[in-house]
């Protein structure tokens, strides 16, 4: 082999190897989502996003209609702004509605949209204005053990008198 | 017994000699290298020879590994409902451990004994002594490429490992098995951090690419100069290589990623 296609073969394992560290090092940064819809953002603000990741699904009826595109806090309203990718196929009513839905127990959380009953649709930019926040469990642990304190005594209690 | 005793201590001597010389060698090594890059064709051919020729069976291997990964990852993950997070597994195992683990196995295997049976053969055939007759140090032109050359192909074949594996468990896990890719890729993307699991993988690729090496080279250069010695002089390679980059990775792994 002449020196020239060694020196062009180590090259290209070099330009290999520099591709896959590039590949490893995007995969743990934000990689841009590769649709082939194109997509038009809505926003939904939540008081609890839970733990909705970026590039978690949107579904609606269970079927996937979009991805979440960016996660921030509004320091004025103090609620969580999730900023959605829905495809441009699918138009929503202006009084639907954004869930944080759980996939099975312990799994990953995506947004819920439930579509209203209204004639015009949202506009690509527009809120969603109803909203349900994410379920936390300690608040649904703590409101359980305060309403089991504050129950009147059982009727046993009461039969013994 | 006294002379069991005597035995012993030639035998712990001897490895002292050992170690003495072979850290010789690689202060030798490190000593030369800067000069090797006077002419780089030198070390260009040498990666050909070394990185080029081994990437097949590690792209090979990377496949399969990341293949098994996901089809064992699911089975477990599925008990527990967490199957979403398969490609967080694949990716941390590949990334932090067996990518680097098993690429320098590999490497050691298919290019440290290519090393060593070179370079015995090269002092069994007096090429060495005839280069040192001729002025010209053999250890610049023939040992320091190839040592730099190992260290710099074992980087490149542990991403590449890594790279490829993580291909193939979403080849499985997504098109395969029926896990939803945005969550296959965003708890990745979550999980792995870049300086602290991706960066210390390419650590430990460059700490094994040296270990692996100097052992091929050490072993060569002091193999016996006959057949029967540069074959034993190989199976040592592998079995010193693969030894050292296992307990190495002990050290490393409790360096970087002990929870304090």
């Amino acid at each position: 082999m002449s020196k020239k296609q060694i020196e062009t073969l180590v090259g290209l394992f070099v330009l290999l190897g520099i591709l896959a560290i590039v590949l490893l090092a995007l995969k743990a940064a934000n990689l841009a989502s590769f649709s082939f819809h194109t997509t038009y953002p809505l926003l939904a603000r939540f008081d609890n996003v839970g733990g909705l990741k970026i590039s978690a699904p949107v579904k609606s009826a269970g079927v996937k209609v979009g991805r979440i595109a960016s996660i921030t806090f509004d320091n004025k309203t103090f609620q969580g702004v999730v900023s959605m990718e829905i495809e441009r196929q699918y138009q929503f009513p202006t009084d639907s509605s954004a869930k944080v839905l759980t996939s099975g127990l312990l799994g990953d959380q995506y947004v819920g949209l439930e579509p209203g009953a209204d004639d015009k649709d949202l506009q690509p930019g527009d809120t969603i204005k109803m909203v349900q926040s994410a379920v936390v469990l300690e608040n649904l642990i703590g409101q359980f053990l305060y309403n089991k304190a504050a129950e009147p005594p059982t009727k046993q209690g009461a039969a013994q008198k | 017994m006294s002379e069991f005793i005597a035995r012993l201590g030639r035998w712990a001597l001897a490895i002292l000699a050992t170690l003495g010389h072979a850290a010789a060698f690689f202060a030798d090594l490190v000593r030369n290298t800067p000069q090797c890059l006077r002419r780089p064709y030198l070390t260009t051919a040498q990666v050909h020879a070394i990185g080029n020729r081994s990437l097949i069976i590690i792209a090979a291997s990377g496949g399969t590994v990341g293949l098994v990964l996901a089809l064992q990852g699911y089975y477990t993950l599925s008990r527990y409902g967490a199957t979403e997070s398969l490609g967080l597994l694949v990716a941390l195992a590949l990334v932090r451990e067996l990518g680097p683990v098993i690429t320098a196995l590999l490497f050691a295997g298919r290019a440290g004994t290519s090393l060593t049976a070179e370079i015995g053969l090269m002092k069994a055939g007096e090429q060495l002594a005839a280069m040192e007759m001729m002025a010209v140090d053999p250890r610049v032109r023939v040992l320091a490429p190839r040592f730099l050359a190992g260290i710099i192909s074992m980087p490149l074949l542990g991403a590449i490992f890594s790279a490829v594996g993580v291909i193939a468990a979403y080849v499985v896990g997504v098109l395969m098995i029926g896990i939803d890719s945005g969550a296959f890729w965003s708890q990745m993307q979550d999980g792995v951090d870049v300086t602290k699991d991706i960066g210390n993988g390419v650590v430990k690729t460059i700490v094994f690419g040296v270990a692996s090496t100097f052992a091929a080279l050490y072993i060569g250069y002091e193999s016996e100069a006959t057949p029967e010695g540069v074959a034993q002089a190989t199976t040592q390679t592998v079995v010193v290589s693969s030894l050292s980059v296992l307990f190495l990775d002990f050290i490393l792994t409790a360096l970087m990623f002990s929870t304090p």
